[in-house]
């Protein structure tokens, strides 16, 4: 299997790396910078500033800055509960604005990350947007008391308004702003936070800020900036990844509508410019191209089903951990289970295409894009364009769908930017269509799973074998991550270690290898990541074990959660949510499944019938969820609900198969997504217990496959171990 | 050049006739809250309604739409997003991303008035759009909500427009 694609993307990835670093301003270097301080404390236009993360305007309206991404998951209404928390303002007048990376870099960091994936959003900067919440409203009590000429301990806030009860005074933060702002910030390590017992804003189920656009079309993602005089641009990227642009007959489309110009986008993409999207598609399509297809030509799923195949067998691994001694517990035990599992790959999909609009001068570059990583998207803007980043600056409107496509990549920036340079000081707006979205995406990676278990005469399980075979983001991806190894991010969900992602049953004997098959495929982070394999294959073959141990499949899993209470109490929260000791309608089938991933807790229970003629019906899933602290309970609830959505598609239909070394599903008419119908009903249990904080939008994804496929294992009597079902005979 | 009926109001429009309404409605006309998804009539982000009638625009040529043809779309479903169905995803917080959204709004405007009370399978039939969040659960709610609060005997967006 050739790697060529890979190791030139390693080495771009190792450029942007630096670039990244530089973007950060050296911010990643020191640690995270306070979120308020004398350099943040400024005044920006009229309204006082009262620090970097909250604006106090004369009318009482709060405005709450946000660093991170908004594309679905709700992390923009959850970080201003949070602030709000914290600043005792009314919620009513909250409002947001979305920082740019130009500002955040100009400004020291002083936003910290802007990347949003790995459901970090809040997580991640829950500490410090608290403290900034809390230290703005100390900053207003302060003024207020110094107003008034009193001690700021008699003074008290609620909904916005300040009190001194002693001489029945009251004033509005709106009408101390102004003073705040030059109130000496507080120490942060002074700031007690609020007990999230006493939340009041955070901790309820708030209605998102960000809906009412989106009910009459006046939301504007990026697919719909219009800049005076732009121009609009489609591509097409060579069909192989690795492949290169050999001709291109431009004179064949140069009379044709609207045509400005034809590009060659780095070595191996064409574009044509026109006065419209669609005249530029039109043209693009017409444009005799010939390709170079390179050495992947051949490449297909037959040719990687050996390749991983040879990962399975091979004796030597790129390493993992164990406990005890597996093989021997498996060979000395009195039964014997081995199975083994496979996913595809995967495309993210977002409803949103890839897309992003440049404008470049000489001292100036612009880009507007839909981007996880509004700071990732700064750098490859400065790079591409030469430009330095002080001189570069990223708007980044709302997503049309995150998923994990648009983080550290920014594929489609680099496209934009080398685009727009033909065009100086004009906008160019690139726009993919779905067919090259399909086509060029970063596919959730393939894998096969052989799992072997030996089981004692009593049906307790001795030991267990895992071998995984695959493809790895890191190495595609982050090569300064682990590639192989214990931490490797193809093991996500079964690590050693507690906290993130830790393997969730204690076994005696356990041995886990990761072996390293890499395609010429681009693969990365899909919503879920490598928990949505690993739990597939260990939840659904400790199913098979426990049906041959004779066990229930959730008793069988408790025996061996003893020493991991929160695995245990989500599992059992979905249980009894669930009803899962009473009896079901005939026909109707029950599987469970719990896994951990992103810091959260999760387990499902789902019920589905098979119909004779082998029809599969999913009724109804339970989910539990333990993300330490719920920020706010409808939208995780939309979260998981969510999750399960995009998981189920991937279960029922998800794959995108390789011929001739390139992708061959490339709209919704082959890569079939799930429709409103095949909604099942998804009941949601949070069960926070306060001690940490866990991710949201990521974390039960990946219960809802092995759930399914279990109560699948239970309606038809053999387990499905191969993805997806409608590859699967079920009858 | 062509004329369309566009949210009750006449555009002239200079396209090629084979442009597909949906690029003549955010290009040309630059009303972008259709939104193109699929461009195969597979995803039904592009959804308008046709005198009354909800069709997906990425699949229609500018050639085959006549100038007494009510196009309405979801700029024009209603003032002050007072339609039922508006007033019922904002009630239900359907959106996440948001961009299927307003197809998924026209589509469940022309069920509403095509069948004022649907039942579940009503809604299973009738909304097939594609959603990437997977607010589909929130979508049957709002949908029933929307029933129950008059979506039923509203008109549509076209007819009212007309």
């Amino acid at each position: 299997m050739t790697n060529t694609i890979a190791t030139k993307s390693r080495k771009v990835s190792r450029r942007k790396f630096v670039i990244g670093s530089a973007a950060a301003g050296g911010g990643l270097a020191l640690g995270l910078h306070l979120p308020f301080g004398p350099d943040a404390a400024l005044a920006q236009g009229e309204a006082p500033e009262i620090n970097a993360w909250v604006v106090v305007k004369p009318d009482d309206t709060c405005m709450i800055r946000i660093p991170r991404s908004e594309m679905g998951q709700g992390t923009l209404t959850g970080l201003a509960q949070l602030v709000a928390e914290e600043l005792e303002c009314d919620w009513k007048k909250v409002t947001t604005d979305p920082i740019t990376p130009g500002q955040n870099l100009a400004r020291k960091r002083v936003w910290g990350e802007m990347g949003t994936g790995g459901s970090r959003g809040i997580r991640t900067s829950q500490d410090y947007v608290r403290r900034a919440g809390a230290a703005a409203r100390m900053m207003l009590l302060q003024a207020a008391a110094d107003q008034w000429k009193v001690p700021v301990a008699d003074v008290t806030v609620a909904n916005g308004v300040i009190t001194h009860a002693a001489s029945k005074r009251s004033i509005r933060y709106g009408q101390v702003a102004a003073a705040a702002a030059k109130v000496t910030p507080p120490d942060p390590k002074s700031i007690t936070l609020k007990d999230p017992k006493s939340w009041k804003i955070a901790g309820k189920p708030m209605k998102r800020l960000d809906t009412a656009p989106k009910l009459n079309g006046s939301k504007v993602y990026a697919i719909d900036i219009k800049l005076p005089g732009m121009l609009c641009a489609a591509i097409k990227d060579c069909p192989v990844y690795g492949g290169k642009v050999k001709s291109v007959d431009e004179a064949k489309i140069k009379d044709m509508p609207g045509v400005r110009k034809v590009v060659r986008v780095k070595e191996t993409a064409v574009a044509v410019v026109a006065d419209t999207w669609w005249r530029a598609k039109v043209a693009l399509d017409a444009l005799p191209i010939e390709w170079d297809l390179g050495a992947n030509a051949s490449a297909s799923d037959a040719t990687f089903a050996e390749h991983l195949k040879d990962g399975l067998d091979a004796e030597k691994s790129n390493g993992g951990w164990q406990i005890g001694d597996a093989p021997k517990a498996i060979a000395d035990a009195a039964k014997k289970v081995e199975a083994v599992y496979g996913t595809p790959f995967l495309a993210h999909a977002t409803m949103e295409p890839m897309n992003a609009t440049a404008r470049i001068t000489a001292d100036k570059a612009e880009v507007w894009a839909p981007t996880q990583n509004a700071e990732a998207s700064l750098a490859a803007l400065s790079e591409a364009s030469g430009l330095p980043l002080a001189k570069c600056e990223v708007y980044r409107p709302d997503l049309g769908g995150g998923f994990g496509r648009r983080g550290g990549t920014q594929d489609y920036v680099h496209q934009a930017v080398n685009i727009a340079k033909e065009f100086p000081g004009v906008p160019v707006k690139l726009i993919w269509t779905r067919e090259e979205d399909m086509a060029h995406d970063f596919y959730r990676p393939i894998s096969r799973c052989k799992l072997t278990a030996g089981l004692d005469q009593d049906g307790k399980l001795t030991g267990l074998h895992i071998r995984l075979s695959g493809q790895s983001i890191n190495a595609y991806l982050s090569p300064s991550l682990p590639v192989g190894g214990p931490k490797e991010r193809q093991l996500q969900g079964w690590y050693q270690e507690p906290g993130d992602s830790q393997f969730g049953y204690g076994l005696p004997n356990l041995q886990i290898e990761y072996a390293m098959r890499n395609t010429h495929v681009p693969v990365g982070p899909w919503r879920g990541v490598n928990t949505n394999q690993n739990a597939v294959y260990l939840e659904c073959f400790i199913d098979e074990v426990a049906r041959v141990a004779g066990k229930d499949p959730l008793e069988f899993r408790r025996s061996m959660m003893a020493g991991l209470p929160k695995h245990l109490a989500v599992l059992n929260a979905a249980a009894e949510k669930a009803g899962y000791e009473s009896p079901l309608p005939p026909g109707v089938h029950r599987g469970i499944a719990q896994f951990m991933g992103y810091g959260s807790y999760s387990a499902a229970v789902a019920e589905v019938s098979v119909s004779p003629q082998g029809k599969l019906k999913v009724h109804r899933l339970v989910l539990a969820l333990n993300c330490g602290h719920a920020v706010n309970p409808d939208q995780i609830a939309a979260q998981v609900e969510g999750s399960v959505a995009y998981g189920l598609t991937a279960t029922l239909y998800g794959e995108c198969p390789v011929k001739d070394g390139r992708m061959t599903d490339l709209n919704f008419d082959r890569y079939q997504i799930m429709r409103l119908a095949e909604m099942p009903k998804v009941e949601t249990v949070i069960v926070p217990t306060y001690d940490f904080w866990g991710g949201v939008g990521e974390p039960t994804i990946c219960v809802t496959a092995p759930a399914v496929l279990n109560a699948v294992h239970a309606a038809i009597g053999r387990p499905v171990r191969s993805l997806p079902l409608r590859n699967v005979k079920l009858a | 050049m062509a004329r369309l009926n566009i949210n009750g109001k006449m555009r002239d429009v200079q396209a090629e006739p084979d442009t597909p309404l949906l690029w003549v409605i955010r290009e040309h006309v630059g009303l972008t809250g259709t939104k193109y998804g699929c461009g195969v009539a597979q995803c039904g982000a592009c959804s308008v309604h046709i005198n009354g009638e909800v069709q997906r625009s990425c699949s229609i040529p500018l050639s085959s739409v006549k100038a007494s043809d009510k196009i309405v779309t979801i700029e024009g479903l209603s003032p002050n997003a007072s339609h039922p169905v508006q007033k019922a995803w904002a009630a239900i917080d359907v959106p996440q991303c948001g961009y299927c959204q307003s197809g998924q709004i026209m589509a469940a405007a022309a069920l509403l008035a095509k069948k004022p009370k649907p039942t579940d399978q009503d809604i299973d039939a009738a909304m097939t759009n594609i959603c990437r969040c997977g607010t589909y659960q929130r979508i049957r709610t709002a949908v029933h909500l929307a029933a129950g609060q008059g979506g039923a005997s509203s008109t549509t967006g076209a007819e009212r427009q007309g």
